[in-house]
Order: structure tokens, then C-alpha cells, then sequence
């Protein structure tokens, strides 16, 4: 049991034996992403190879560090040297680079950088690895923290991620953990709680971007037994970085809402997480019973008579469940749809008790604050965007994966400096952020500072953090229409400007891009776009006409070719498109074997050709000529097909 | 969080006229009973209201807030002014009766409304055809006055539709014919298939009633015009 400072104290230095113990420890980033490209089968390797050194030599999980491009990744600490990583580790490399790192020695191949001081942000200390007979191979190696993807990073709500073992408690508590409560709980009143969450500036993570502690004071005002929730339910396809939080860290979740349960006077928490994350709720299982057993849940924490329990509830996993009254709903066993009320859900929430409900990001900020203050967070990002924001960077970019910067930066170095731009020498066309009902963000605005309200400003929004980057061979109407499908499926269907309104929006959608669409379609987009935001009942409907009307603001001119010339620019809408081969064919038969639809005809050594009717412009042919002998038209040249 | 605040009577005004509402009460129907003409598809005075259909937008003003917000759930408070037919609430009620029009251009009702909003025809293109509009109330009607819930809503989005659970024949279905009486568009049709057996339900919208278990009887007409009297 935990009672005290000193309490958590011993923990912590049991935790610290355990992060950077005196013998070998090989750790690897075992999240979904890393498991996804393979880490289970290098951790059984790689306790395997362990196994056979015995001597107290020790092997450890970890969270993602965000460089899901280089995964599976394995982290060799020995004492004596900085923390080593190596990148696309494959099973059968690690009992090479493990005995060559016990006899000293050191496997160049796959080495990707080294660690040699971490930072500590709770506690505001650094820790150095103590450094004596470093082969010159490891100096030699470049600093992780200083590799581009890495530089202009700053990793405070994943402060622990990739650096503990999330299943571990103690871990936790030796970076600091559960200090931020301690000092909450015995030196500051609640309303002093909530002053230092608002002076903070720290805005709602889940997408609104609502000001946290103007929240948690509205929740306080108001009479009845109050609830503290998670929103853990991230519906948006492509966006990771709360399941991250909660594999690579999930004791930060709860001890941000044990601070928040204590500031607006709330005794049971939930943490509302989708079904998909088994992972994500077997860490937040093994966080919550380790909490109880040590005493930071449960009776009178910290000796100070503040009760707090916490209670995990796996949604079904429709977006629309993410939004709050949806999310109410569900926890109360009913349909997950929004409500109607006009009541906010600090007034009457889960079971019309006050309520407030943050996301896992926002959660995670929490104790930090706690424990550095108000000042030093609002000094970081902006002024009206404090402190930093994770994205999931994906699509068009050399280096993917997750990145944690602080708000402000450009979205060019984000995907410049950070992602390391566009693959194969592309141009960058635009990047869509903020998930589903984002939107798309052209290369004139690339200097455009990324903060809540810059995004507003530019017709798109920060959502949960999902940054899309497309490159000149994506199709904007396209990309509009594949959004509005989403929405369209996952509306929850009640309300009728939703409904009905994406319904036609993507209808309309699909006719422009078969080449069917109208002028007068581009007014009734944008009509329709406004009326839906206007009248709709939810934030849903309310945001879902974004793909269309931000396209339809920054690339008009790719709709108009669509109408006017039957023209697909990026070459991507099948019914406006269709391939040739051109007079570089040298009869090689590839592609006549490669077409799924026996479409193309030719003997060995003749030019082939292309039976159009028969085409279904899948595009493989193009993909697999070594010849350049396949020409895409971005308008279609076969008069007579089908899409006449 | 004006709403809670004050107790027993709001004055506050509707298009400009003093108007005198009481603590729990809507909008909606404080304007009814006050003779304002405020659209409606989804609210029925004996259900829960639902705010689906978004025909009854109104403009209110808090302070200096001006907001649309759906009459039939907003409950008035004093000092708010409300304006029943500012351009952004034709503009938006527009909005929806066009889309509904779209998917059901045939209920006669919708027809009706449409028209005197000075809409003749849709825009859109005719996606679905079908005559219900998914107001809910044969779902809340069966559920909350009936007790039988023997009908639900069923999937999301656009696939979303009504019928009995898991869309396998009803037992819960008494043959009542609530859900056909209350339908707006006549969506729901009861046929006498005199049969000893309960009430099934054959079609998402056509529903089979049984003899009246009481009297031996069962007297409903084969289609019911509710909503085109
Ligand atoms: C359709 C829809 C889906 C949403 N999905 C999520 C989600 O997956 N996770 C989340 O934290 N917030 C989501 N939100 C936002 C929540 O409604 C709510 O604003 C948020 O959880 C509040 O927490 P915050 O203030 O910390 O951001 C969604 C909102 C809407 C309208
Ligand atoms: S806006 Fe969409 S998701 Fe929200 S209530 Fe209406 S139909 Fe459902
Ligand atoms: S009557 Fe108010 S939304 Fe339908």
C-alpha cells in the first residue's frame, strides 16, 4: 500500500532497478504496431537467446515510441553503454546481436541509433545513461533524439511510451508517476485544481478542443453525483495515438483522471474503450488492479479520505459511440445514439448525473501539469493552443508513424523535417486532418501553423489528430467521396440533414466522378454542405460536409475537369480513365499474365494490346511494366466503353 | 446554464410578442398554445420528443447568442427570444423537406409540406423511394404508450430502417395498429389476414393482425390513410 511520499518513493526506486537494471536487458516495442510487423515473434527469440545466458539477463515490453516505419524495433540496454535500437529486427538476426553485444562486440546491420540521455518531463530531470567502454561503433551511431523524425519532437502526453514496460506500476511511478496526484491530494484544493488545469490553456484532445478546465468547472457547479469518463472509443480509420497511450502507458490515463475526479468531486471514473483494443483494455485491466492493490484506487488515497474507482466498458465500436451523448448512452446499455437535449453533459450526463468526459490524450497531459504547473505547460505551442498534440502521420510520406509535437509548428515541417516528404520524388498535393470529417488542406497553406484554431480557419479541424498526406496521383472528388462513404455508413442515421444529406452528398459525389455530375451540382454541394452543418443534431452531421466543402474550396478546378472535360487530372476515377500500351512495348508478356481479367492480348515480341470493354483499370499493367509501355489517360480515349 | 436557475414562469418573447411559458416546458409548446405555426414531423404531444426530423428549427436568442435549435426539445427559459421564420430557419427547414422529398416523393404529407415551402420537386436524385421518413414514432408509440416494443429501429446510417427485432416475426406484436395510425406518411400498412395466430410482421412495413383475441374480431381497413386525411 502506497500511503505516502515516501511510499512511492520505495516504489519508484524498484522501478528504476527494473528501467535500467545492472545485467543486460533487450526490450521490444511490442504495441499493435509493432506487433503487427512482427515483435512477438523477435521477443520469443529473443527470450529464447536469453535464456541460454542466463546470468539475470532480462527481456521487457514496451509501448510505441511513434517509429512505426522502423519496426519491429529492440532496444539493447548494458550497463556501461547508452541504450542501443535496432530497427526491422528480424528473428533470426537476435541471438547474433545479442552475443555479440555480451562478448562486447557490436552488429552493425540494422543499427539505427543510440540513447544516451532520456528526458524526464514530470520530474523535469534528465536521465543519463553512464557511459564506460563504449565500442566505437555505438559513438559512432547517430543520436535517436537527434534523427530528423525525432528532432523536432516532443514526447510529453507519450513521455513514457517505448521507454517502460506499461504493465509495470513501478516503472510508472519512477518516471514520476502518481506525483501529480500526490501533490494534488495533500497540498491544493479542488478548485485550485481546476485554476491550474485552466491557467494551463490544456484544450480537449478527443477533437472539440474544448478548454479542459472550464469543463471540469461547469462539471463541479453543477448539483448530483458527479462521473468522471475516458473516451477512449477513437473511431477514426487510420489514428492510433490513444491506443498508443493507453499500450505504452495506460497508468497516465488513470492518474489524470483521478485528478480530475478529485478537482470536480467525483468518486467513480470509465473508461469507455473500444472492443477492437484488446490490448489497450488488457493493459488498462493489468493498470487499474495494480492501482487497487496499491492503494491509488479504491479508499481513502493517500490517507487523505478521497475515494475513486475506475470501471472499464468495451463499446461496440461505431464511430458516431464517440461522440459524448452517444457515448452515454452506451455505457448505460442503450442504442448509441446521440441525444437530443440541449442540456450539456456537465449538467446531465451518464444518467442525467454531471459529467465530464475527456479524451485519453487529455487525460494524459494531466499529471504532468500537476506536477510542473500551470506556466511551464502554457509555455509550450501557442497561446491559445498550449502544449503539444500527437498525430498519426500516414499516406504519402517517407517515414510514417506516430509524432508528438508541439502545437505551432508548420504542417511542412511535420511532413517535411519529421516525415521526410513525399516517396518516389512526388509532389505533395494536400494533407487531410482530423480524421473522417477533416478536411483537405492544400500545398499554398504547408506554412500554416498547426493549432486548434488555424485548422478551423482553414476549413479543416484538429479531430483526434489523424494526418492524412496525399501526393499528385490522389484524386480530391475521389477522396472526398471516399470520406463522405464513411460517414455515410456511420451515421447513426436519425437525424434527417445527416442521413438523407450524406446520402445525396455522396450520390452526387459518385455521378461526378463517373463523369456524370452537373455545374449547378457544385452550388447544390455547398448548399446542401451549409444546411447540413446548420440543422444537423450531433457534431457528426454537423462536420461531415468538411471533405466536400474544403475540397470543394481549394480544388474547385479538379471538380470542373471531372464536369466540364470528363477529365480525372490525378488519373485515379475509373469511369474518366483507361490505359494504353504505347509503342515501347517490347512482347514481353508480363502484364498479359499479371491482368486479372485476361483484358490484355499479344504474342511474345509484339506490341500487346488492351481489350478496353473488357479493362476494369485496375492499373496492374502499369504497375508491373518495366518498359514505360503502359500509358494511363486521364481522360478516357476508348469512345464505345462502358462509361459512355 | 440558464436552464436551471430560475423557477415557475418565463416571460420571454415569440416573433416579438410576450409570451409566458413554465419551467420544463418547450418551445414548441408554449408557441402551439399560443398559435404559432411551428412545422413538425417527428413530435406527437402523448411521445417523448425525439428531434430527428429538424422541421421544427427555430432562431433563439440568449444574451448576445443567437443560435437554431429544434423547438420541440428546447425548453424555454425567461428573457430568450425566439423567432419562428427568420431566412436561416426557411433556409434550413427548406433544406430538409427537399431531402425528404427526395427519399420519400411520394408520401403525400411530405408532398403537402414541401409545396408550401415552395418547393415542387426535388433536386436530388431519387436514391431510395421509400415512404418512411424515419420520424420514429410508431418505434416510440409502440414502445412507450403500447409497452410492446415489438418494432425498432434497425442498422445506421443510410441503411437505417424500422422493424420488429432481429427482423424475424414478432411475438411481441398485439395487432393494435398504433404504429399505423400514428405513421405521417402511411408508411405502415395492417392486413386482415384472419388467422388464428399472433401478430407477425411479414415486411419491415406491412404488419399482419391477428383476430382480436377478445372479441373474435378484427375490423381494420387494409390501408390505412392516416397521414393523408
Ligand atoms: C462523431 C463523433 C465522434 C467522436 N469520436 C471521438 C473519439 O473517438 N474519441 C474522443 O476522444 N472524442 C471523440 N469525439 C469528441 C467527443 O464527443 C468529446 O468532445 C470528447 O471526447 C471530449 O473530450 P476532450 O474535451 O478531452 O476532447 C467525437 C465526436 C463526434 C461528434
Ligand atoms: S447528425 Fe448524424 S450521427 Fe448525429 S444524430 Fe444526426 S444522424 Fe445521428
Ligand atoms: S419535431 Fe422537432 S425535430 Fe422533429
Amino acid at each position: 500500500m502506497i500511503k505516502s511520499l515516501a511510499d512511492l518513493e520505495k516504489v519508484a526506486s524498484e522501478g528504476e532497478r527494473r528501467i535500467h537494471p545492472p545485467h543486460l536487458k533487450v526490450m521490444v516495442g511490442a504495441a499493435t504496431c509493432g506487433i503487427a510487423s512482427g515483435a512477438k515473434d523477435v521477443i520469443h527469440a529473443v527470450e529464447e537467446t536469453l535464456k541460454q545466458f542466463g546470468n539475470g539477463a532480462a527481456s521487457a515490453r514496451t509501448g510505441c515510441i511513434g517509429m512505426c516505419y522502423e519496426e519491429p524495433l529492440m532496444d539493447i540496454l548494458k550497463p556501461g553503454w547508452p541504450r542501443i535500437t535496432y530497427s526491422h529486427v528480424k528473428p533470426e538476426q537476435v541471438a547474433e546481436i545479442l552475443s555479440a553485444v555480451k562478448e562486447g562486440k557490436v552488429v552493425k546491420e540494422g543499427l539505427l541509433g543510440k540513447i544516451e540521455e532520456i528526458e524526464d518531463y514530470t520530474r523535469n530531470t534528465r536521465y543519463r545513461y553512464p557511459l564506460e567502454n563504449v565500442p566505437p561503433e555505438i559513438a559512432a551511431v547517430e543520436n535517436l533524439f537527434g534523427l530528423e523524425f525525432t528532432a523536432k519532437q516532443q514526447h510529453i502526453a507519450m513521455r513514457n511510451c517505448g521507454i517502460i514496460d506499461p504493465e509495470s506500476i513501478e516503472e510508472y511511478i519512477a518516471r514520476g508517476g502518481y506525483r501529480g496526484l500526490y501533490r494534488v491530494l495533500t497540498e491544493m484544493k479542488p478548485d485550485e485544481v481546476i485554476d491550474m488545469v485552466d491557467a494551463s490553456g490544456l484544450r480537449g484532445r478527443g477533437g472539440g478542443g474544448f478548454g479542459t478546465g472550464r469543463k471540469w468547472r461547469y462539471c463541479k457547479a453543477a448539483e448530483g453525483y458527479r462521473y468522471v469518463i475516458c473516451n477512449a472509443d477513437e473511431g477514426d480509420p487510420g489514428a492510433y495515438m490513444d491506443r498508443s497511450l493507453l499500450e505504452g502507458d495506460p497508468h497516465s490515463i488513470l492518474e489524470g483522471m483521478l485528478i480530475g475526479a478529485f478537482a470536480i468531486g467525483s468518486q467513480q471514473g470509465y473508461v469507455y474503450v473500444r472492443a477492437e483494443y484488446p490490448l489497450a483494455v488488457k493493459r488498462l485491466e493489468k493498470a487499474i488492479d495494480d492501482a487497487r492493490v496499491h492503494g491509488l484506487l479504491g479508499s481513502d488515497i493517500f490517507g487523505t479520505g478521497f475515494n475513486f474507482d475506475l470501471r472499464i466498458v468495451k463499446g461496440g465500436g461505431a464511430f458516431v459511440c464517440g461522440e459524448s451523448t452517444a457515448l452515454m448512452a452506451s455505457i448505460e446499455g442503450k442504442p448509441g445514439e446521440p441525444r437530443a437535449k440541449y442540456v450539456h453533459t456537465v449538467e446531465k450526463g451518464l444518467w442525467n448525473q454531471p459529467t465530464t468526459l475527456n479524451n485519453v490524450e487529455t487525460w494524459a497531459n494531466v499529471p504532468v501539469i500537476a506536477v510542473r504547473g500551470a506556466e511551464w505547460f502554457a509555455s509550450i505551442g501557442n497561446p491559445e493552443s498550449t502544449g503539444t498534440k500527437i498525430f498519426s502521420l500516414v499516406g504519402k510520406v517517407n517515414r510514417a508513424g506516430l509524432v508528438e509535437v508541439p502545437m505551432g509548428i508548420t504542417l511542412r515541417e511535420i511532413i517535411y523535417d519529421i516525415g521526410g516528404g513525399i516517396p518516389e520524388g512526388k509532389k505533395f498535393k494536400a494533407v487531410q486532418t482530423g480524421g473522417p470529417s477533416g478536411g483537405c488542406i492544400p500545398a499554398n497553406l504547408l506554412d500554416l501553423e498547426v493549432d486548434f484554431d488555424r485548422l478551423w480557419e482553414a476549413g479543416s479541424m484538429m479531430g483526434s489528430g489523424g494526418m492524412i498526406v496525399m501526393d499528385s496521383e490522389t484524386c480530391m472528388v475521389d477522396v472526398a467521396k471516399f470520406f463522405t462513404e464513411f460517414l455515410k455508413d456511420e451515421s447513426c442515421g436519425k437525424c434527417v440533414p445527416c442521413r438523407e444529406g450524406l446520402s445525396q452528398t455522396h450520390e452526387i459525389l459518385k455521378r461526378i466522378t463517373e463523369g456524370e455530375g452537373q455545374e449547378s451540382d457544385l452550388d447544390l454541394l455547398e448548399e446542401l454542405g451549409k444546411a447540413m452543418q446548420d440543422s444537423s443534431l450531433c457534431a457528426l452531421g454537423g462536420s461531415a460536409p468538411n471533405p466536400v466543402l474544403s475540397t470543394l474550396r481549394f480544388f474547385r478546378d479538379e471538380y470542373l475537369e471531372h464536369i466540364k472535360n470528363k477529365r480525372c487530372p490525378a488519373g485515379v476515377c475509373t469511369a474518366l480513365i483507361n490505359f494504353e500500351i504505347n509503342e515501347n512495348c517490347t512482347g514481353c508478356t508480363l502484364c498479359v499474365r499479371n491482368c486479372p481479367v485476361d483484358a490484355i492480348t499479344g504474342e511474345r515480341k509484339q506490341v500487346h494490346v488492351i481489350d478496353q470493354d473488357a479493362c476494369i483499370k485496375c492499373g496492374v499493367c502499369l504497375d508491373v511494366c518495366k518498359f514505360d509501355a503502359v500509358t494511363r489517360n486521364t481522360r478516357n480515349t476508348h469512345s464505345g466503353g462502358k462509361s459512355q | 446554464m440558464s436552464h436551471a436557475d430560475w423557477e415557475g414562469q418565463a416571460k420571454f418573447t415569440i416573433d416579438g410578442r410576450e409570451v409566458v411559458g413554465y419551467k420544463g416546458e418547450t418551445i414548441l409548446e408554449v408557441a402551439r398554445r399560443e398559435g404559432f405555426d411551428i412545422p413538425t414531423l417527428c413530435y406527437h404531444e402523448a411521445l417523448e420528443p425525439y428531434a430527428a426530423c429538424r422541421l421544427c428549427l427555430v432562431e433563439v436568442t440568449t444574451g448576445r447568442r443567437t443560435k437554431l435549435v429544434t423547438s420541440c426539445i428546447y425548453e424555454v427559459a425567461p428573457d430568450i427570444e425566439v423567432k419562428t421564420s427568420t431566412e436561416r430557419v426557411i433556409r434550413n427547414r427548406k433544406a430538409v423537406l427537399e431531402l425528404l422529398l427526395a427519399r420519400a416523393p411520394d408520401a403525400s404529407l411530405i408532398q403537402k409540406l414541401a409545396r408550401e415551402y415552395g418547393i415542387e420537386k426535388s433536386r436530388y436524385p431519387l436514391v431510395l423511394n421509400d415512404k418512411c421518413i424515419l420520424c420514429g414514432l410508431c418505434v416510440r408509440a409502440c414502445h412507450e404508450i403500447i409497452g410492446a416494443s415489438a418494432i425498432g429501429f434497425i442498422d445506421r446510417g443510410t441503411e437505417r430502417h424500422v422493424g420488429p427485432p432481429i427482423e424475424r416475426l414478432s411475438e411481441r406484436c398485439i395487432g393494435c395498429g398504433t404504429c399505423v395510425y400514428i405513421c405521417p406518411t402511411a408508411a405502415i400498412t395492417l392486413k386482415d389476414v384472419s388467422k388464428p395466430m399472433p401478430g407477425v410482421h411479414k415486411h419491415p412495413y406491412d404488419y399482419e393482425a391477428p383476430d382480436c383475441s377478445i372479441c373474435g374480431e378484427m375490423n381494420l381497413e387494409s390501408e390505412s390513410k392516416v397521414g393523408e386525411k
